[in-house]
């Protein structure tokens, strides 16, 4: 039974690249699988013959299983979707305000002067001090959750946009100037390009940050989500439905990384550090 | 004869687009320090005047001051007959493209359709890089993209800042005469600033030294284009003007000492890229 659960992670690379005659790409390929293949198996084996307890670590098979059965009866989905909609939208309403803030105050000195240093201080707070007013504020209803999560991400995208509008090349900008350009055409042109491969690195930090902090809003006080979902199975000693939602976060984390690494790539195939 | 008739095609294209420019009595200090003490220059429609100097000696501020990038203390700044702004464009000492365009976007900036910025790029020779980012050309490719940007507005006043002191001396040379001929062929008044005296020399009508702020020497180049740099009248000219820049004794009083004189020849040009 391990063997079938084994072979989509083994297996899965040469039967993708069946063609593939380069013994380079096929190496480049299956080498950073086999330290995750090897733990596994490890995990596996220990598991099986008794080193380690089930109420420590079950066994991958007994979590392939549980997420098996949660995703059947259909559990899983609903709390991956709960907890990617409040991902979405509290990065959104959190990165979307950091953007817009650090534009502006990386635009205009007098927005600087005026809230750069309120900014500073809010900054230093960790967000999940914040929780216990979070609560008293907006009760443990949806609200609070994004709220909180919002709060983590808007630093990022502020700081690295706001940095990024500063330090782009004021030589470009003068010869810009002297081409003409002003207003927005200078913006759209010249700015705000200079200023993406710093924005894109904020984007990329807060959403890495969104999910830290979704776990922790998630298992505060909710009816749903997979913060709850493994909160709830910890209180019942399941601890392979508490494996399965620890690896949906990585997962779904990993999956971030790979938009936002897209997005990169996209935005920024001008730039040879992004070339590929 | 050659010479004369080229020359003449001169006059005949300084006609077409270059504009007069005056300069009177400009001063610019920088935090107390003053950079420009009372400069005075002209420059006549269509002329190629280039600027010398030490670092540091106010010759970019100059310049600076002429392409309105910064405001002088005193002093006027008149430009042909009446007011109008002039177009103007610049050539720096980096290339200043926009990373993130396509080379043809970069020509292409501040026009308000692209037609023209193709055929601009096809007469410095880059037309087939035309959908290439700017980071893959080399530097002298770069610079000039930046020339065809500057030359597709038409200018009437191009201002170069040390735009070819990046390069390599080979590529520095077909930039030099991509530029003479692109001059000759418009018509525009020219300004060029440089350290390197051998290519005020090789490119100017006129050649204006500034010391400290003043312009001591304004000297006329008379010799005819295209400008060979052995040539020994070239030569010459060199090593007077640079030993002035350089203050030493310009041995040049007697005029056998700077052909003669090998090994002097030879100093002074290791210190044309010195200064």
């Amino acid at each position: 039974m391990s063997a079938v659960l084994s072979t989509p992670a083994t297996s899965n690379t040469p039967v993708r690249k069946p063609a593939s005659t380069w013994r380079a790409t096929f190496l480049s390929r299956v080498l950073p699988w086999i330290v995750p293949v090897l733990l596994f198996t490890v995990w596996q084996v220990a598991a099986h013959v008794g080193w380690l307890s089930s109420r420590i670590l079950p066994e991958p098979f007994a979590v392939a299983k549980a997420a098996w059965n949660l995703a059947a009866s259909g559990e899983l989905w609903k709390h991956v979707n709960v907890s990617l909609w409040r991902a979405t939208v509290s990065f959104a309403v959190g990165g979307g305000l950091g953007l817009l803030l650090g534009l502006l105050t990386g635009t205009f000195k007098t927005a600087e002067t005026l809230l750069d240093t309120t900014l500073q201080m809010i900054r230093n707070i960790p967000a999940l001090a914040l929780i216990p007013l979070v609560i008293l504020w907006f009760g443990i209803e949806e609200t609070s959750k994004i709220f909180l999560v919002a709060v983590g991400v808007f630093f990022p995208v502020y700081l690295n946009t706001f940095h990024g509008i500063r330090s782009v090349d004021k030589g470009l900008i003068e010869m810009a100037k002297s081409y003409g350009l002003s207003g927005w055409p200078l913006y759209r042109d010249v700015i705000l390009p200079g200023a993406l491969p710093s924005i894109l690195v904020g984007v990329r930090f807060s959403l890495g940050l969104v999910w830290v902090l979704l776990i922790v809003a998630e298992t505060i006080a909710a009816q749903s989500g997979i913060g709850y979902m493994t909160m709830n199975a910890r209180e019942f000693l399941q601890t392979d439905v508490v494996l399965v939602g620890i690896l949906l976060y990585a997962l779904l984390g990993k999956l971030a990384d790979v938009v936002s690494r897209l997005l990169e790539r996209y935005w920024l195939r001008w730039h040879p550090g992004y070339r590929h | 004869m050659q010479s004369n008739q080229v020359e003449q095609k001169n006059v005949q294209a300084t006609a077409k687009r270059g504009i007069r420019v005056a300069v009177q009595g400009l001063f610019k200090s920088y935090a107390g320090r003053e950079v420009l003490k009372s400069v005075d220059l002209t420059l006549e429609p269509g002329e190629f005047v280039a600027v010398v100097g030490r670092s540091g000696c106010g010759k970019s501020t100059l310049l600076r001051l002429i392409a309105e990038l910064e405001t002088a203390d005193q002093g006027s700044l008149v430009f042909g007959e009446g007011s109008k702004r002039p177009e103007t464009r610049i050539m720096f000492q980096d290339s200043r493209l926009l990373p993130w365009k396509r080379v043809l976007d970069n020509v292409a900036l501040g026009l308000p359709k692209k037609d023209s910025a193709l055929n601009s790029l096809k007469q410095v020779g880059l037309e087939e890089r035309a959908g290439e980012w700017p980071a893959v050309l080399s530097g002298g490719q770069r610079q000039r993209v930046a020339l065809a940007r500057a030359l597709v507005h038409d200018p009437e006043l191009l201002l170069l800042d040390e735009p070819l002191g990046a390069l390599d001396a080979l590529t520095r040379i077909e930039m030099q005469q991509l530029i003479e001929s692109l001059w000759q062929e418009r018509g525009f008044t020219a300004l060029l600033v440089t350290h390197d005296v051998q290519e005020a020399i090789a490119l100017a009508d006129r050649v204006v030294l500034i010391e400290d702020g003043r312009i001591t020497l304004d000297e006329r180049i008379a010799l005819a284009r295209p400008r060979a740099r052995g040539n020994a009248a070239f030569a010459q000219l060199e090593e007077r003007i640079l030993s002035r820049v350089l203050k030493q004794p310009a041995s040049v009083t007697d005029p056998d000492s700077s052909l003669g004189d090998l090994s002097l020849l030879k100093s002074v040009h290791q210190f044309a890229w010195a200064v």
